[in-house]
């Protein structure tokens, strides 16, 4: 038993390791050793189109992260107020946002932009000689629907172990709602904002198939990272992928300590 | 204003951001495309208004990666849940309490990085200078594992298992242990005790995670295209192709329908038969 779980752990950390490892190499090609080099670090970090492509990804993934923290904060809060067909519809919303794979995502929101852009293009070419392309602003709306309902999952689930009676007592204690909610209630809820707000970041600085979609000529590190691949694997990648791999498990296990940490003070 | 009047105004305005959201891109978009899927390929790509069901009937066109669809996905989840079980009873029920937690995220982490690399990874693994390379090295020749359905497998399990083991661990580990005392003392081996106790309480969980799976799988891009090299291909990389390169909209509006129809069909029946009439039970995913 013990051995099979060792076993499991190699399995799903092997490949990541041997990215890693490999990034490492002098070697030209993506398995080929040749002594500990760094040379490959240097060499994308100084290419343009690497950067490039990361202060896109980074753009995308922090105002994402920020809106998506902010409307499904919302959106918790606001859920907590209502009950019946409008709760289950909004439920069922945010599981069909979480659960539907990305590629359903990516399609309904380029079809969605394409109509659009359809519609009110004649009308500002006409008005200001202007037409609205697919962009940055694209990527960040289509992330920010399906991260929505992953801050707000991780937001209700802290508001339904509160404590009601803090609530209560800080109500008693003649504060408005808004200082109640300021006072008592943000501060409870932050832990899961922060959790979401670092998921949120993660998911979206990693999506490619989404971004995929809806993108238009912009390119992100993932994005970059497939055409590569597709050119032909070389140890660059092995590079960039560390710096992207390790970016991500270091967020999660900053939301995961984040959110352990929320919980413990819960408890009253 | 009333006091009523005051805080049904608040409450719309905490949902309406979201509500925006979902209605412009997820609730709209869905009608557009089903809208799309009774059209016409325009001239020059993307649509051209019409009403013909002969997109729908074009589908057989595409049933190559239907079919590697249905018979891949359905087989990558079993073989996924199979290597995912003794996993999750390892940590449920052989870990101590104050390690369970650490090790469970730790399997699960792998799922929420980059998609994209880790597969990349298996292109090197089972790519002519990985496991070909070292098999030849003992003297097993010609073997060729990328670009075929067992490299696809092969993959499903090591991007699912992730997300599979979770599922499976929550339904053992709430397990009342007290049932498994009272079936050593009324004598039956710890095997029979398994077969039946243990292993008919932890299907729901089976069944939860097998859901996620094998809706996550049936939609899958990157994995067929990675490690199917385009002879082993799915729906999804159909829809990249329909969307994006022959830009054939009406087509790939209808299998994308088709697509969505078999996903909820799939949830349906996970509902009427796992969660049973009170569909009560809820597994968290994160």
């Amino acid at each position: 038993m013990r051995i099979y779980a060792i076993l499991i752990y190699l399995f799903l950390y092997g490949p990541i390791a041997l990215i890693v490892g490999f990034s490492f190499s002098a070697g030209r090609y993506a398995m080929d050793w040749q002594g500990f080099s760094l040379e490959w670090y240097g060499k994308a970090f100084s290419n343009p189109l690497i950067t490039e492509a990361l202060v896109t990804s980074l753009t995308i993934a922090g105002t994402t992260a920020f809106l998506s923290a902010i409307i499904g904060t919302l959106t918790a809060l606001g859920l907590e107020r209502v009950a019946g067909w409008l709760r289950h519809f909004f439920d069922g919303l945010l599981y069909v946002a979480i659960m539907v794979p990305g590629i359903v995502i990516g399609i309904s929101t380029l079809v969605a932009f394409v109509t659009l852009f359809n519609i009110i293009n004649p009308y500002l070419f006409a008005a200001w000689n202007l037409r609205i392309e697919m962009g940055v602003w694209t990527v960040i709306a289509a992330h920010v629907l399906f991260n929505i309902a992953v801050v707000c999952l991780l937001v209700r689930a802290r508001l339904t172990g509160m404590d009601r009676s803090l609530v209560e007592a800080s109500e008693d204690l003649y504060a408005t709602p808004m200082g109640t909610f300021r006072q008592v209630v943000l501060p409870l809820l932050t832990p899961s904002i922060l959790a979401g707000f670092l998921l949120a970041f993660t998911f979206s600085f990693e999506d490619f198939i989404i971004t995929f979609f809806v993108a238009g000529p912009n390119v992100t590190l993932p994005i970059y990272v497939f055409s590569s691949i597709r050119r032909g694997v070389t140890p660059e990648i092995n590079a960039v992928g560390t710096v992207v791999l390790m970016t991500s498990l270091i967020l999660l296990v900053l939301a995961q300590l984040i959110l352990q940490r929320g919980s413990r003070t819960l408890k009253p | 204003m009333s006091d009523q009047e005051h805080s049904r105004a608040v409450t719309a305005l905490l949902l309406a951001p979201a509500g925006v959201f979902f209605f412009f891109l997820l609730i709209l978009p869905m009608i557009v495309v089903l809208v799309y899927s009774f059209g016409e390929r325009a001239d020059a790509g993307g649509y051209a208004p019409a009403f013909t069901f002969d997109n729908y009937l074009n589908l057989p066109a595409r049933g190559k990666a239907f079919f590697n669809t249905l018979t891949l996905a359905p087989f990558g989840t079993l073989l996924t849940a199979l290597f995912a079980y003794p996993m999750a009873y390892f940590l449920a029920v052989k870990v101590s309490p104050r390690w369970r937690v650490t090790m469970l995220v730790l399997v699960m982490a792998p799922f929420w990085t980059s998609q994209l690399l880790r597969y990349y990874a298996w292109i090197l693994i089972l790519g002519a200078k990985g496991i070909p390379s070292w098999l030849e090295w003992i003297g097993i020749q010609d073997v060729r594992i990328i670009n075929t359905p067992w490299a696809v497998l092969i993959g499903a399990v090591y991007g699912f298992l992730p997300l599979m083991v979770p599922p499976i661990y929550v339904s053992l580990e709430k397990l009342d242990k007290r049932l498994l005392e009272a079936s050593a003392d009324l004598g039956a081996t710890p095997w029979k005790s398994f077969l039946q106790i243990t292993l008919p309480l932890s299907l729901p969980g089976v069944a939860t995670g097998s859901m996620l799976v094998f809706i996550l799988l049936m939609g899958d891009y990157i994995l067929p295209q990675f490690l199917g090299g385009g002879k082993v291909y799915f729906i999804g990389n159909a829809l990249v192709d329909l969307f994006l390169q022959s830009r054939n909209w009406p087509f790939g509006a209808a299998v994308s329908i088709a697509l969505v129809i078999i996903m909820f069909v799939t949830i349906f029946f996970y509902m009427r038969f796992v969660l049973g009439k009170s569909g009560q039970r809820r597994v968290a995913m994160v």
